[in-house]
């Protein structure tokens, strides 16, 4: 496929721009020369091939309108139609947002509701929408607990990280200015009690822990682990990436956890990943309620208003107040399902992931074999062995069945990972043929594994060069 | 399958080799199992000479397709010479580990460290462990 660039023609214009009625200004006048290029090289082209360009690019693509796509941690849910006609209401597009309290009331009042909601669904004391993403909210949640201990005048210099956590978590931790050390996990899958034991000292910070876990378990011991960590004065921090395993069915406030993110873009089914930006919402314990970013929205009466008269708070994470369009879909999502919506969307979405697991388990190694929650991992450990076949063979010959292939080489304690999430809409028809896909990739890897090594053979861009793009990348379109 | 474990030298837990020179300097790279383990190397970032580096202090890092990894200094010492060649040809570790491939050279503050390291066929029973 031609670059628009490359099929750009001097002249050619998708429109005739009228004769000015208004003074002409000299442009060197008005800007100052010394800040004009004389040659934009933007690409000229008639309208028919603008369209047609875009069109077949867009073609290219693969979204989860186009088919499935069982990337694991990432939660590519179907996203609702009616998420979109509501986010596209005038009243919620047309807001500036510097408008005033008073001709935003409805704006906040949705605000208000959606932290109430939250609040609710995760049993925490408050919540703050203001993050633009996950990792945007654990920074924030970092940060909270930060002050906390400042505030009590106590110097904890470290915070510990499962070795199965996402890499955002140690990031997150190193950023506020924590030495981060790895928990290392049982062969069960969950936490090693009897490491957490000895590290957690009054050192310690807290524990960030991602519950379900990257392996896609429940953490058995997590009563156990709370009192741990609270023994010694530290603070349990969730990732709720994962929060689409347990909606209605567990709530973290119950669970003892203190500071809580959320990745509304996942689990409230709002397009992401290229889609649209995220949502990080986090969710606090009464002993934090006081560091919470600020703004606030208050809610005086029947008014709403904004408020930054909070001393303790950790200030402002994000200019505005979070991406609201995402909220906005994220509350419709909550109000078109509701309680009862929800806990069933969880028990689809970890039947269906177990449903997988079962019917592939006899063709690839399963290293933690017991009943997952949302995602199962699976290692091509057999498949390397057998004949070579490495995971990202799988995943690129998976395109050519027209899957997009799950997550891989994560988490970073199974080798040769793959890491499959069906989501709750899925229907059996659509698991069962992904399933066969991938029972044939594991006889192709046997019987010709050159064909899976040669993968993809069907895309319009075949098989990169990854060490040489790595080495010698060439990504300026030079005429 | 990877080479073996050339005798001359000292290897570290985190697959570091130092090779003595016998002058008071020693050469520092990565092991042929390590390069083996990190697969193909796209970009290599090497300390600036002069940096004073305590034992298992991070010196370098490797960037290959698969991973960033740290590299630890396996010795105290000030870093006197890079290999600036893999700068632009990162694949003479994956090539060449234990020649071409060395990272840097640095000059030895405490020759007794060198007493806490691997030799050779301890270094091999170490990966042969680690393989299963
Ligand atoms: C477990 C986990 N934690 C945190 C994150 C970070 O979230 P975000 O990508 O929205 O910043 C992710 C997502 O990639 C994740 O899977």
């Amino acid at each position: 496929m031609e670059l628009i660039f490359e099929i750009s023609k001097p002249g050619r214009s998708t429109a005739d721009v009228s004769a000015s009625d208004v003074p002409i200004v000299n442009i060197d006048d008005v800007i100052g020369r010394q800040y004009l290029r004389n040659d934009l090289d933007l690409p000229e082209v008639a309208e028919i091939d603008l369209v047609r360009h875009y069109t077949n690019l867009s073609r290219r693509n693969f979204g989860v309108d186009l088919g499935f796509y069982p990337l694991g941690s990432c939660t590519m849910k179907y996203n609702p139609k009616i998420n979109e006609n509501v986010a596209a209401l005038p009243g919620f597009t047309g807001l500036h947002p510097n408008a005033s309290d008073e001709f935003a009331q409805g704006n906040l009042q949705l605000l208000y509701e959606m932290q109430k909601y939250l609040c609710g669904i995760f049993g925490m004391a408050e919540f703050t929408l203001q993050p633009a993403a996950g990792a945007h909210g654990e920074l924030a949640g970092v940060m909270m607990i930060k002050k906390y201990f400042e505030s009590k005048g106590q110097i904890r210099p470290t915070i510990l990280i499962p070795d199965t956590a996402h890499g955002t978590n140690p990031a997150s931790g190193a950023l506020c200015g924590f030495d981060t050390i790895t928990l290392r996990s049982n062969p069960e899958g969950g936490v090693d009690i009897e490491h957490l034991n000895s590290l957690m000292t009054e050192d310690v910070a807290g524990l960030m822990l991602t519950n379900p876990n990257t392996l896609g378990l429940f953490e058995r011991n997590i009563e156990q682990v709370a009192q741990i960590v609270h023994s010694k004065g530290g603070l349990l921090y969730g990732d709720g990436a994962n929060a689409n395993a347990f909606l209605g069915k567990t709530r973290p406030g119950d669970l003892d956890f203190d500071v809580i993110q959320l990745n509304l873009h996942k689990t409230f089914a709002t397009p992401h990943g290229g889609g649209g930006p995220g949502s990080g919402p986090v969710g606090v314990s009464e002993a934090l309620v006081n560091y919470l970013p600020v703004p606030r929205i208050v809610k005086n009466e029947s008014t709403y208003s904004w408020s930054a008269n909070f001393p303790d708070t950790i200030g402002r994470v994000r200019a505005f107040y979070g991406n609201f369009n995402v909220i906005v879909k994220a509350y419709t999502y909550i109000c078109s399902l509701g309680a009862e919506g929800l806990t069933r969307a969880t028990e689809m979405a970890v039947l269906n992931a177990n449903y997988i697991k079962e019917k592939l388990k006899p063709y690839y190694d399963l290293p933690y074999d017991r009943v997952c929650m949302h995602e199962s991992v699976f290692s091509g450990n057999r498949q390397v062995a057998q004949s070579g076949v490495h995971t990202s063979d799988i995943a690129k010959r998976l395109i050519d069945f027209g899957y997009h292939p799950p997550t891989i080489y994560f988490p970073l304690i199974v080798p040769e990972a793959f890491m499959i999430e069906p989501t709750e809409t899925e229907s059996k028809e659509t698991l069962d043929a992904f399933c066969d896909a991938m029972i044939a990739i594991a006889q192709e890897a046997k019987e010709n594994p050159q064909r899976v090594k040669d993968a993809p053979l069907s895309t319009p861009v075949s098989r990169l060069d990854e060490v040489l793009a790595a080495r010698k990348p060439d990504v300026c379109w030079k005429r | 399958m990877s080479k073996s474990n050339p005798t001359d030298r000292l290897y570290s837990k985190d697959h570091e080799w130092v090779k003595d020179n016998g002058d008071g300097t020693a050469v520092v790279g990565i092991t042929d199992y390590a390069q083996e383990m990190l697969t193909d190397i796209v970009f290599v970032e090497l300390p600036p000479v002069g940096k004073k580096l305590a034992q298992g202090e991070p010196m370098a890092v490797v960037e290959s397709v698969k991973s960033v990894s740290d590299v630890y200094a396996p010795v105290t010492g000030e870093i006197i010479a890079v290999n600036k060649t893999l700068e632009e040809t990162p694949e003479l570790i994956n090539q060449d580990a234990f020649g071409e491939g060395w990272i840097a050279k640095l000059n030895l503050e405490n020759v007794a460290e060198l007493k806490s390291l691997l030799n050779a066929a301890d270094y091999d029973a170490l990966i042969k462990e680690e393989k299963h």
